[in-house]
Order: structure tokens, then sequence, then C-alpha cells
């Protein structure tokens, strides 16, 4: 199937298959489908009354993620938006924990008390989770910042979305961020509507990456649907950030599926747009094309993974469902903290 | 094995809703994904996608069907050769029931019993004093921080080269070096966030607002990033920060430039708040804030800066927060105030004196928390209490107190609490207009002669 490129650029990265491994693909192959399945489990817990307030489901945008992860190494940082669920995932923070935290349950990752746009975790570096549309892009820099301060190379994935790219503070940070040479890849998750404004509703400026030439930020368009070119983009802008070099702009085409959140009925746009893009552009279709075609994996093969998969997140509803509420006292705990945070720079250095 | 399809919740506030329209009929396979129907929710038409694979095989809610429960079996989704009859229906797993247990306590500050307040000294007795400005004694405070602590850096507007824009950091660029003293852009919400990240990832940022009224452009971060991280947590992301600058009115710079926000940060949970008044508790208080393992604002006065008390002369000393301190004792009257409302309240207390009254001072020191033990201890000695703050009326710390005072002391009252406080309009330029403004020490003495009847 001819692939084309979620919007049409001409900066946009070409991968080619051929200088990836079997093992590659099956990986990436899992990583998004356990993100698919997941969701898709989320939506239906949601459904039945076990999710409240706001769920902000990743279906369609598992490449992005995906990609990028495959280009981190361990001390690197993440921090993202309310739409979270496929990027603590991909971090490999455990299905159980987050569904549980959907839940609002003690076995959740913030015991029940951040909910689905409120989740972290110290060990994998996973930042959150911010309900406050691009409240994260300055929190990022902040993470690079406290890396560049400590001497190290790690850098932080700070991931926002196409609506988020209109807020006054991404470009104070895109100033501080380039001016200080920060160790921040700022990835910009176009999926092409901000809630129900479409990118061309909200601005004239619609190559969003280029805005950060203003500042001196280099970046590039990149397409969110093949999580090859994500990864292959995602692999300049680590080594930028490496280097020393300072800040760097990943623009990731991409489309959600499904609504902005659970009560959105996505009047936007028209059942054909999205109808098309999972037809012809579907991601997790695109790899499983390569598995297949490049005779790297059988129907069987693939057959087994997506069971393992079903196991894994029908495993992780049943925690979820199962796991106590939390204990009332917890409502008074953790306003304070008493001590030195875990996992601090005292403690890291 | 046959599956049923419940009426899904499609909103956070949905309990029921009409089954519209059916887009798939009975036998039709459904894929993941596919639209199966369209229900109205109390507030849109929605799309309802299917999750699991199959065969349509019985539809149980027809279209039209208004009031339909959530979680009310809808359809029945069967394999290939199964009949729908085959349901073995799997009760969905409802939402557990609260829980049981008692509800915390009824109020909705977590103080069951007022504490014991800590009557210790804040230096050993003999200790050697030297004089110095509040000024310098914060410069001295962030400087030892400096020396003790690599992870502790300050940053800002013009906090370097400029040698700061009220010298409090002054000489400090040269001292540690343009790594830990950060001039930043005029971009407050975009420092603070950053200053928020760095002590996410274990930094001990100072961030410095050249003054508060700037610091309502990075609210966001100091409220819903800084201090509500931990809890959203559920305990793992400490934020160890210090929010600082002046804070409230300093002289003819009108109403964007003065306005004092102990209540508003006082109101946060999640936030330690500081105010201090002497240059001792400025040093004691800022190397405890910078030590603390929380957000900490901590609010300084541009008029008190200039100003000069003793300070003990010792190598490390901390005030603890929470530990009011009795500037004056007094048996006819209790004057609570904070920061620079304590020269108003001192003030006041010397003129009382004149006229015979007795009044006690207590300087609250820090806002959150509050040492509500030394207030409650005083109260019941003196019956009478006046709060003294430079703050709007409403909503002030004032106003919190006497909920207190009257829920934890009402039959020690022997008359109303009354809160002087600034007054409830925009802060005026004309200087005569400015004056009336802001609280002044004989409006402290008239209330205090009106809680006492004199």
């Amino acid at each position: 199937m001819a692939r084309k490129p979620a919007t049409a650029t001409d900066t946009q990265t070409a991968a080619a298959p051929s200088n990836v491994s079997r093992d590659e693909l099956l990986q990436y192959y899992r990583d998004m489908l356990l993100i698919r399945r997941f969701e898709e489990k989320a939506g239906q817990l949601y459904g039945m009354g076990l999710i409240g307030g706001f769920c902000h489901l990743y279906i369609g945008q598992e490449a992005v993620v995906v990609g990028l992860e495959a280009t981190a190494k361990e001390g690197d940082k993440r921090i993202t938006s309310y739409r979270d669920h496929g990027h603590m995932l991909a971090c490999g923070m455990e299905a159980r924990g987050v569904m549980a935290e959907l839940t609002g349950r003690e076995g959740g990752y913030s015991k029940g008390k951040g909910g689905s746009m409120h989740m972290f975790s110290r060990e994998k570096h996973f930042y959150g989770g911010h309900g406050i549309v691009a409240a994260q892009v300055p929190l990022g820099a902040g993470l690079a910042f406290a890396d560049k301060y400590l001497g190290n190379d790690n850098v932080t994935f700070a991931y926002f979305g196409d609506g988020a790219a209109n807020q006054g503070q991404v470009y104070e940070t895109y100033n501080m961020a380039e001016l200080w040479d920060l160790p921040v890849i700022f990835v910009i998750e176009n999926n092409q509507y901000a809630m129900g404004t479409s990118v061309k509703r909200s601005t004239k400026s619609t190559t969003l990456f280029g805005r950060g030439e203003a500042f001196g930020i280099p970046g590039e368009q990149v397409d969110g649907m093949d999580v090859l070119a994500v990864k292959a983009a995602g692999e300049k802008a680590v080594a930028h950030c490496r280097a020393g070099k300072g800040p760097y702009i990943l623009e990731v085409m991409t489309y959600r599926y499904r609504g902005h959140s659970m009560s959105d009925p996505a009047k936007y746009r028209t059942r054909e747009e999205v109808q098309k893009m999972r037809d012809e552009r579907d991601a997790i279709e695109h790899v499983r094309e390569l598995l297949l075609q490049g005779k790297h994996a059988t129907e069987d093969d693939l057959k087994a993974i997506d069971k393992d998969i079903k196991d894994i997140v029908n495993d992780s509803a049943e925690f979820a469902k199962e796991s106590p509420e939390p204990a009332l006292e917890e409502l008074w705990t953790d306003i304070y903290a008493e001590d030195l945070p875990q996992g601090s720079a005292e403690e890291v250095a | 094995m046959a599956t049923e399809i419940l009426m899904p919740a499609l909103s956070p506030t949905m309990e029921e809703g009409t089954l519209a329209k059916w887009l798939k009929k009975e036998g039709d396979a459904v894929k993941s994904g596919d639209i199966i129907a369209e229900i109205e929710t109390d507030k849109a038409t929605m799309e309802f996608e299917a999750v699991d694979e199959g065969i349509l095989g019985k539809i149980l809610v027809s279209e039209g069907s208004q009031g339909v429960k959530v979680n009310t079996p809808i359809a029945v989704l069967v394999e290939e050769g199964e009949s729908a009859d085959d349901v073995k229906a799997e009760a969905p797993k409802a939402a557990p029931a609260e829980a049981k247990s008692e509800a915390p306590a009824a109020s909705a500050v977590e103080q069951v019993k007022t504490p014991e307040p800590d009557r210790s000294p804040d230096w050993p007795e003999g200790t050697r004093m030297k004089t110095m400005t509040v000024r310098e004694a914060l410069r001295e405070a962030m400087a030892e921080e400096m020396e003790r602590d690599e992870t502790v850096f300050l940053m800002g507007e013009e906090v370097g080269e400029y040698q700061g824009a009220y010298k409090i950091s002054q000489g400090l660029l040269d001292r540690f070096g343009p790594r830990r003293v950060v001039d930043t852009p005029i971009s407050e919400i975009g420092f603070a966030g950053i200053g928020t990240g760095a002590a996410l990832a274990g930094l001990r940022p100072i961030v410095e607002f050249m003054t508060f009224n700037f610091a309502m452009q990075a609210m966001d971060h100091i409220i819903n990033s800084a201090a509500k991280t931990l809890y959203m947590s559920g305990g793992q992301m400490g934020c160890p920060i210090v929010f600082r600058g002046p804070n409230g009115a300093a002289a003819r710079v009108a109403a964007q430039h003065s306005q004092d926000y102990a209540a508003w940060y006082a109101s946060v949970p999640g936030l330690k708040v500081v105010m201090p008044y002497s240059a001792a508790d400025a040093k004691g208080l800022m190397k405890q804030a910078i030590r603390d393992p929380n957000p900490v604002i901590f609010l300084e006065n541009e008029i008190l800066y200039g100003r000069s008390f003793e300070v003990p002369d010792l190598p490390d000393f901390t005030i603890p927060f929470g530990k009011a301190r009795i500037a004056r004792t007094g048996k006819d009257v209790t004057i609570i105030s904070f920061g620079i409302g304590m020269a108003h309240a001192l003030e006041a207390a010397d003129k009382l004196a004149q006229d015979g009254i007795e009044a006690e001072v207590i300087d609250l020191r820090t806002l959150r928390p509050i040492d509500y033990g030394t207030i409650i201890d005083s109260v019941k000695k003196t019956n009478r209490c006046v709060t003294v703050e430079e703050g709007f009326p409403v909503g002030s710390i004032g106003n919190h107190l006497s909920a207190y005072i009257m829920e934890n002391a009402f039959d020690y009252l022997d008359a109303p609490v009354i809160n002087c406080t600034g007054k409830d309009v925009p802060m005026p330029y004309a200087a005569n207009l400015e004056k009336h403004a802001l609280i002044t020490p004989s409006e402290v003495v008239d209330a205090v002669k009106k809680v006492t009847y004199r």
C-alpha cells in the first residue's frame, strides 16, 4: 500500500526498513499494540463507569512515543500533557499501575490521588502527566536545566500538542532553553486538532517547528504515522542535545482517532477523514506489513503477540477493578514532604 | 464466548442516555474500532465504538429508547457459529460503593486539637548579637546555604550582573559564578516553570521575583505545578523550591505594584508561606526555607529591607516554621500580625502602654503552617484580639484567625475580634490617598480601644 504522510510537506524524513532488525520491528509492534489495546480497554472501563472524569486516549498516535522511546537511554527524562497513558507504557511503567490509577485505586501510580492526567514515576524518570496545557514545556526545560547543572549527558523529551504550541510560555521556554543550551527535545505531537479547533483555524503559522527559528532552535517535521521515521528523527535530535548543542524541535505529524476526551462527539471532522487515516496510515498496520512482507514474522507469530498483549491488558483491568480504593487517611497524606524527596539530586549525585 | 455490550458512560456526568441510532444490524460483523451506535448524552450525540470483535448477535435495546441507564446490556456480540442466547452474562463490576469507614474530622482544616506551642528560645541565651539590615540578613542566609549545598542556586531577573534589583543578591555572582546565580529574561511564567522542573529533578532553586506582583504571571506553576505535584504523584515528586521577593506596598508605585499576597498563598495546601518582620527572622527562616523539601513562598518587604535589627552571630541557625514569636508580652489584649504589619502593631502597643493598656504582640512569622497554639494561649489570657495586616479585608488572614479563635476559644472572648487591614480599594497613587489606603498604627490603637471598651 502506498504510504502518504499525515500531511504532505517537503521536510519529512523517509525511513527505509532495510536497516532495521527483525527484533526492533517486533518490539515496536508490541509496544504500539500494547498502547492501543490498553487505551481501548480504558475506553471500555470508562463506559462502564469504572473510570471517571476526563480520560484522553492516545489511539492513533502510538508511533510518536514508541519511536522516540527507542532513542532514549537510562537517565533520560520525559514529561507530557494529560494525554499520557501511552507515554507511561512506552517508558516501561506497568500497565497494572496505570490502569489502577485510572480507576482511582490504591494500586495506581499515584495511589489513586492523581487520576488519568496526573501520574508519575521517579524510577522511570517520567515526570507527568500535566493537566494544564503547555505547563509541561517549561517544566521539561527545568528537568533539562537540572541535568546540565549536574553535568551529565541526559536529555529530556518534553511532549506537547499543536494546541499547546499557541501558549505563550512555550516561547518563553524556547528562548531560555536556547540561551542556556538546555538538553531538551521539544516534541510537538501535531494531531491537527486542539480539542475541536484545527491547526488552520488557530494560526496562520501552521508549520509549528518553524517557530523555533526565531530563537535559533533547529527542528524538523516528521511523519508520525511511521515509527521508523520518528525514530530516525529522534536519533538526530538526541545526538544534537547530548552533544551540548542545546534544544531541538520535532514536529511529529500524527492523528488521534478518538475524540479529545471521552465526552467529545468529534463533530469538527468527518467520519470519512478519520476512517481514511485508519485505513491508509495506521502506524501499527504499517509495522505489521513490514514484518509480514519482509518475512520477519508469520501471521501466527503476530497472533501470539496479540494474545500476549491482550493478556497484559486484561490483567491490568482485573487488577484495576480489584485493587481497593485508597484508605481515607490518604486524604491527608503527601501534602508535604517530610524528608528529602526520593531520587533527588543529592541522592543521585 | 458471547459478550454483552453495555450502555456506556460517555461523559463525566452521564448516568443515562438515549440510544439514538444503531449503525450495525443483527448479523453484521463488527471490528474493534467500528462505530456501532449513536448515543445521546446529556451533552452531545456521541459515536459508540466497538471494543471487541465478533458478530452483532442480538440487539437488546431498540433505536430511540430513552433513559437507558449506564451499564444496561444493549446488545450481544457473538463469535462465528454462536447464538446470542448462549450469552452467559458476566455481571459488570460496577464501581464499588463508597468506603464505609468514618469520614475524617469535620473541620476542613486537619486540626483535631490546637497543638501545644513551642516556647523554646530561637537561639541560646547569651548568644553574641550583631546589627544587620533585613537585606544583609537575606543575602547572608542565601550565601550560607549555597556554600552548604551545591544543589542550591538563585535565578531571576537582574539577580546577577545587575547585583539584584533591590540588591539582595549583591556580590553573589562574583562569589558563586553564573552557573549558580542565573540571570533570566523577563519571562515569569517561563522561569518559574523551569525552576519548578529543576526542583522536581532534585535541585534546590531559589526563584526571585523582582516583586510578587509579577508572580501573578507565574501563578499556574506556583500553584498547579509546584504545590500540587507531591500529592498528585502519591508522594513521589517532591518540589524543594523557594519563591521569594518583595511583597506588599512599597511607596507611591500605585495599584499594580502594591499588593499583599499573604492570604492568597496561605490558602493553598502544598505551599509553605513565610512572611518575616525582623532581620533575625528573615535570616533564620530563609535558611529553613531553602532546606525545606517543599515549595516555600517567602514574602519580603521593600520598606523593611533597609531596617536594622539584632541578629544572632552564629555560624548556622535556623528558625522552624509554625513557631510564632511573642514580640511583647501583655495581659489586656492580643495583637496578631506578621511582616510589615508588625511595625504598626509594635508602634500601636507603645502608644497603648502610655494609656495603661498592656498589649501582647504576636508575630506569626509563617502563615502556613500557622502557630495556632500560641494564638489560643494568648487569647485565653487576654480575652481580646485584634489582627493587623496590610492586605485586602475580604478573605484576609485576620478573617481566618477570627474564625479559628471563635471555634476554639469562643467562651474566652470578651469582645468580637477586629481585623485591621488595608482598605478595600486598589492602591491609589496620590500621597494623601495612599496613606489612607494603608493600615496605620492609630487604626490599631482605635481597634484595641474598641475591644477593651475604653
